[in-house]
């Protein structure tokens, strides 16, 4: 049955004529239908080697980026000694950390000390092999996809590489033999299990609507178009719990409770230096430019844009505009660091239970309606927005129940000087 | 509240993105330091200085009392006997050994309130460093006014011009009994040949901040204020011809100095040529 579906959509697919397919499109890279000659060894290993070095040096950039950016934001500088611009601050940070001490507390368990950091980099660095970067590349006799591996699991990987990263996070903080990083990585647990059933259920809304879970056939089903990409086929809001349920996954800011410096010093990492920490910190970037690049795959159609008549433009069009729609998405992360403050925990927790779960259930039963049967949707319509109306009213209940006055009032607001201030009640001096 | 509000109060913080991508384009409030210094303000802290009468006569009696006033800790002061035949102060005792920890000094210039001669004063020198606690110590040898009453310059500290003329003490922080009214009114210790510094202006407006070095925060920090923080002749069109000005103004004073960065280049350059010529 699934060989049927696979050939139903190679058909499909092929019919577009889009630069990023090719004839046995959802079975994988064309690379090895001709069976594993050296040339295709050559080939794989250049391909692992090229996507590593860029993918560490788009790392650096990412740190240089994000300084500048949130610096540009706060009306400072930024980085700006080493290299022109400061483009080799991250150079420099990263010389300085493999020459300090290497400190492993007394308290830890060194062995698990020392591993945690690698829990942390290897998924980071694996997660991006599934990213469809690029079109198909013909090489003489061979023709191969620009991406390091097109697993028929595909976005399964992403999601599965995120959930051992939290191994990563987790040791580190509970071999740390500290206070401070066990509960950052208690914390860092228990968010990304929250956020990861939010996120499983809007990746399975794409999937309903590009019926394969390759990266490729994915990306692949977006083009011709941008009224093809899954943001406007699945109508914007999956992308937007996608978008917040992957910022909690990543835990960086406004989820960035696991290394809530003002609370937990440095959270798991505390007690790391050198190197390890440095790893650490690698992995929190490469996962930001993975992730950018997993939502871009996901919801924008990848590589797929405009494709001007120009000679070769097949082969670096694609590339240019994921690389374009990457460094948005690693915009918008910054921009999130810079304007969003940090959730309370119960507020991630309420975001991430009361709200995103059944929220991208429900829509996720609305598209799974319409793709099997178009006037279900309109029936299943009615039921979701009945169960909406029921767990609102219900939260509602179970929030007067305990006792209004009990909950501060939201913080981080700013008193507006009475002047400015519209006639009624005042928030916190009227009540 | 309506439902309308409520969902307006939620999506409330999506100013917060509005305001951080406005700031991309708003100027800078800080500069890349050793490049470019920012203006020092008359009030400034920075190292102590020993001063000196006009005959040469230190001012320092020792009589220890910044030391024992100092929150820090900081001051160490022994005082002895003048010798009668070459007396070092004018009055009975005079400092004889004099040390400032600046490890531990809080630049507070609560030793200078506190001193009834005005011996000890501050200058507005910050950028001195030093490898180790020992240098940290400053001695007589190094604080002490030099013949003309000048700060002495030590070959590790980066004197800035017109900093040495700045020494004199800031006498009160605030207006006695807090006392808003109490403007205009000298409260700076004299300086050595150069008399005594106009007085600063309060908090009436009635100021001129030319005549004393001032120079406002808020001007620098303007841009970043509310709208209705700012002053209506900076707002709008207004506002924007002077901000212009001071871009304007800004850009030709890197320009100036790019040119006598390049004209220095290139003189060293024709320099290393004839060497290597001759």
């Amino acid at each position: 049955m699934i060989a049927a579906l696979l050939a139903h959509l190679g058909v499909a697919i092929s019919a577009t004529g889009s630069p990023l397919t090719s004839p046995n499109q959802g079975l994988g890279d064309p690379l090895f239908s001709q069976g594993f000659t050296w040339e295709v060894w050559v080939i794989l290993v250049v391909k692992v080697l090229v996507a590593f070095v860029v993918l560490l040096i788009a790392t650096a950039m990412m740190i240089w980026f994000e300084r500048k950016v949130i610096s540009d934001m706060q009306s400072r500088i930024g980085p700006n000694r080493a290299g022109p611009w400061g483009l080799l601050q991250t150079l420099a940070d990263g010389t300085k950390l493999i020459f300090k001490e290497d400190l492993v507390p007394e308290q830890s368990d060194s062995f698990t000390f020392k591993l945690a950091p690698y829990l942390s980099t290897v998924p980071a660095f694996i997660t991006f092999a599934v990213v469809p970067v690029g079109g198909i590349i013909r090489l003489g006799s061979h023709t191969f996809e620009l991406q390091v591996a097109d697993p028929p699991i595909g976005i399964l990987l992403v999601l599965a590489m995120s959930g051992i990263a939290v191994y990563g996070v987790m040791l580190a903080g509970w071999s740390s033999g500290s206070k401070y990083p066990l509960l950052g990585s208690v914390r860092a647990s228990a968010q990304v299990i929250s956020y990861e059933a939010a996120l499983g259920m809007t990746v399975v809304t794409v999937v309903l609507v590009s019926h394969s879970l390759s990266t490729r056939a994915i990306v692949a089903a977006q083009s011709n178009g941008f009224w093809n990409w899954n943001l406007i086929r699945l109508g914007f809001v999956p992308f937007i719990f996608f978008m917040i349920a992957i910022t909690a996954e990543l835990t960086r800011p406004p989820f960035d409770l696991t290394e809530a410096d003002s609370e937990l010093v440095g959270g798991f990492h505390t007690e790391y230096s050198s190197m390890r920490f440095g790893m650490f910190y690698l992995a929190e970037f490469m996962n930001t430019i993975t992730m950018s690049a997993v939502v871009v795959t996901l919801f924008f159609g990848g590589p797929n844009g405009l494709i001007p008549p120009w000679p070769g433009a097949t082969i670096y069009m694609p590339l240019i505009w994921f690389l374009l729609k990457t460094v948005a998405f690693c915009f918008i992360y910054v921009w999130f660091r810079a304007a969003l403050p940090r959730l309370r925990y119960d507020q991630l927790m309420d975001l991430g239970w009361k709200r995103l779960i059944p929220m991208s259930l429900a829509w996720l039963l609305l598209v799974a309606a319409v793709v099997t049967w178009h006037w279900s949707g309109l029936i299943m319509a009615p039921v979701v927005l009945a169960a909406a109306v029921l767990l609102v009213r219900a939260t509602r209940l179970g929030s007067d129940a305990t006792k209004r006055d009990s909950v501060l009032p939201s913080v981080g607001r700013r008193v507006a000087p009475a002047t400015r201030l519209p006639d009624g009640p005042r928030q916190g001096v009227d009540a | 509240m309506g439902l309308g509000d409520e969902v307006k109060d939620q999506l409330s913080f999506l100013g917060g993105f509005k305001l951080t991508f406005q700031h991309l384009t708003r100027p800078r409030v800080t500069t890349s330091y050793p490049d470019e210094k920012r203006a020092k303000q008359p009030r400034q802290h920075g190292r102590h200085v020993l001063n000196r009468y006009e005959d040469g006569m230190e001012k320092c009696i020792g009589c220890e009392l910044c030391a024992g006033v100092c929150p820090a800790d900081c001051i160490y002061v022994r005082g002895l006997d003048n010798p009668p035949d070459h007396p070092v102060s004018p009055g009975e005792r005079y400092g004889y050994v004099y040390e400032i920890n600046y490890l531990r000094c809080i630049h507070c210039d609560m030793c200078v309130e506190a001193c009834p001669t005005e011996a000890i004063t501050e200058s507005k020198l910050f950028e001195f460093s030093f490898t180790n606690r020992s240098d940290a110590i400053y001695t007589k040898k190094e604080l002490l006014v030099d013949d003309r009453g000048m700060p002495q310059k030590l070959p590790w500290e980066d004197w800035r011009e017109g900093d040495d003329m700045m020494t004199s003490g800031w006498m009160r922080a605030t207006a006695p009994s807090g006392n808003a009214a109490y403007e205009g009114e000298v409260q700076w210790s004299g300086e050595l040949g150069y008399g005594v510094r106009a007085p600063e202006g309060g908090q009436s407006g009635h100021r001129d901040d030319e005549l004393t070095g001032t120079k406002p925060l808020r001007d620098i920090l303007e841009a970043h204020l509310l709208t209705e923080d700012i002053p209506l002749a900076h707002r709008g069109m207004q506002g924007r011809v002077w901000r212009a000005k001071i871009g304007a103004e800004k850009n030709k004073k890197k320009m100036e100095a790019m040119r006598v960065r390049m004209n220095d280049l290139r003189a060293a350059r024709k320099a290393a040529k004839a060497k290597g010529k001759a």
